[in-house]
């Protein structure tokens, strides 16, 4: 498994070029030609790009970039002008968002959505596929799908110990705080025992007292071989977790490369501080040096 | 003058209609309008077509194809589910508003296209279907008897409506019961609260709405045969769209949700209505309130005002309704 990889050292990314569109050795999923445009702007325009199965991949990129309608095209919230997603080798492009997830691939929102009128357990229980309950007439006749019920219960119960919700259990989601709405529903997405975990903008809102182990779940998925892949806007959380980094700007794939390369990309530098950046410094420094 | 009043007369009439046919009407097409709304969040402001089809359902079939009389009754059930199909299949994919624009439509279609002359053979126009429920007074096992008990009076074909329908609302309400409490109605609550994180989490929300509209709107079809029946004529004026808004005001009375309020707002409503009527025509009847401030033909006005102002209370005082949990309410406004 790549996570074991990571821990004995040999990172199943190490030897990858560093360049937009990148091959990588398991990809689980991969894009090619992909573009969505709003009107006259072209939100998204990647060439080509793969997501290595196993690491956390970090997509990052300044406002406007198009990481969020990226991150939508590729849960097939959004459907693509052109393109192709492909999850597992399998084309998914235009399939409904919930046949994705049950291929494997769950996400989370920007704005949490957390049910705020159902309790902490029903939220976790909802998350869990193929349940036999979730037919009409089989509603009417709980003996035939209490047993699994059972079982579904148990293993929420296990993941709100894990994300220390236990305590808010039997209250309704509402009452959570936003932090821990964010907690839970990452707990909720790994109810549906993901390939992939797809998070938009997990630290966004979350105290920073929150944001440490909201970092030790994310990591948590990795070692047990879930694929992450995160928008994110927060520099040091990117530091921090991420095995690799995409750079988007002006809906384009600009830099790809682990986080310690990323920061002394001059494309990267350019997208964030705008590339004349530096002949301005120079243009001041000018005018200084008249003035003495 | 307050003395001269028959409270015992007043009582006797509400409660009667409280519990009547046209309460256990209210209760079966409030609960349907429950799973619409309470559970899924469906916004269905065209309920009364669901009752309409029903209605109309048994008795086409019975004057126009010559069908024995309780087979018919799922006719209309059945013309209820196509309805469903026809309203959920194009609306349920786009936002929840363009569900409410097009069944407030679809139900005043109906009606109309029941009452023209071009359905005139099928449908007798305005004037309606009146000889369409012999077939089941024929097998009704109290029409033409008298029920008296304690102040409930009940005649003809209104006994075996009452003691059928509230055994009838009774069944549908315990198996409303079963599903919401069942993972199936976990889904649909949770699609009331956001439908994108239910299709995040693997669940076909477009599914899942479509078989809660065609759920609620065949018990909606149940109710228009009910009220067929008790009418022993359907005519397309009887559904206007006021009808529909009856319904929610009931659902709102006994609070959204949960499974005895839509019985229990039916109840409450018709118990207004007859209450403030009987009430106030007494007092008209019997000069304590001057005809130069409401004379009697006014009086059948002026209680949906006594209604409307009694709704504003609960609103203002209990807006979660009777059964509703105010806990729960306020979490909208966070």
């Amino acid at each position: 498994m790549p996570a074991d990889l990571i821990k004995t050292g040999a990172n199943p990314l190490s030897g990858i070029a560093e360049k937009p569109g990148a091959v990588k050795p398991d990809p689980i999923l991969k894009v090619t030609n992909l573009t969505r445009a709003f009107g006259g702007l072209k939100a998204v325009d990647v060439e080509h790009l793969e997501i290595q199965r196993g690491v956390i991949t970090a997509l990052i990129g300044p406002n406007g970039a198009g990481k969020t309608t990226f991150f939508n095209l590729l849960t097939n919230f959004d459907q693509p002008d052109t393109g192709k997603v492909l999850f597992n080798g399998d084309d998914v492009t235009g399939q409904p968002p919930h046949s994705l997830a049950k291929r494997g691939m769950v996400r989370t929102f920007q704005l949490t959505k957390a049910l705020s009128k159902l309790t902490t357990i029903e939220n976790m229980k909802l998350g869990a596929t193929s349940q036999k309950g979730e037919t009409l007439w089989r509603g009417l006749l709980p003996f035939t799908w209490k047993a699994q019920e059972a079982e579904i219960e148990a293993r929420a119960d296990e993941l709100l110990e894990r994300f220390k919700l236990s305590h808010m259990r039997n209250e309704f989601a509402g009452t959570m705080s936003g932090g821990q709405r964010k907690l839970l529903e990452m707990a909720r997405a790994l109810m549906t025992n993901p390939a992939v975990v797809m998070l938009d903008e997990p630290m966004a809102g979350v105290n920073p007292a929150l944001t440490q182990s909201l970092l030790e779940h994310v990591k948590s998925l990795r070692d047990e071989g879930i694929s992450v892949v995160f928008v994110e806007h927060d520099m040091d959380v990117v530091r921090d977790i991420s095995d690799w980094v995409v750079v988007m700007a002006e809906g384009q794939v600009i830099a790809e490369g682990p986080h310690s390369s990323i920061g002394a990309n001059q494309r990267v530098i350019d997208a964030y501080l705008g590339s004349h950046h530096d002949a301005a410094l120079d243009f001041s420094e000018d005018l200084l040096g008249g003035a003495q | 003058m307050l003395f001269a009043l028959d409270m015992g007369r007043v009582m006797s009439e509400s409660l009667t209609q409280a519990f009547g046919p046209l309460a256990v009407v209210f209760a079966l097409a409030t609960i349907g309008l429950n799973i619409h709304f309470g559970y899924t969040g469906l916004l269905n402001f065209g309920h009364v077509g669901f009752l309409a089809v029903g209605a109309y359902g048994p008795a086409i079939a019975i004057t126009s194809w010559g069908m024995p009389a309780l087979p018919a009754v799922f006719v209309g059930i059945g013309f209820a589910l196509v309805l469903g199909l026809i309203l959920g299949l194009p609306t349920l994919r786009l936002r929840a508003d363009y569900l409410a624009i097009v069944t407030i439509a679809t139900a005043e279609i109906i009606r109309l296209m029941a009452r023209s002359t071009a359905l005139r053979d099928v449908t007798r126009g305005a004037e309606g279907l009146n000889e369409w429920a012999g077939g089941i007074q024929a097998v009704d096992p109290w029409n033409g008897e008298v029920l008296d008990f304690g102040p409930f009076t009940y005649r003809g074909n209104q006994i075996s409506v009452v003691i059928f329908g509230w055994i009838t609302v009774a069944i549908v309400s315990f198996a409303v019961y079963l599903i919401m409490k069942s993972p199936w109605g976990r889904v649909l609550k949770a699609i009331r609260e956001d439908e994108d994180a239910v299709r995040a989490l693997g669940k076909n929300a477009y599914w899942f709405k479509l078989q809660a509209l065609l759920l609620g709107g065949a018990i909606g079809g149940l109710a228009g045969f009910v009220w067929g029946y008790t009418n022993a004529t359907v005519q397309p004026d009887v559904f206007v769209p006021t009808i529909t808004f009856f319904f929610w005001t009931a659902l709102i009375l006994g609070g959204a949700a949960r499974v005895f309020s839509p019985v229990a707002g039916a109840i409450l409503f018709w118990f207004l209505i007859v209450f403030s009527e009987a009430f106030l025509g007494q007092l008209v009847a019997d000069g304590t309130i001057p005809t130069s401030v409401i004379d009697t033909t006014e009086v059948s006005l002026v209680r949906f005002l006594i209604v409307g102002l009694l709704l504003m209370a609960l609103m203002a005082f209990r807006p979660q309704g009777i059964f509703g949990d105010r806990e729960e309410m306020a979490l909208d406004a966070r």
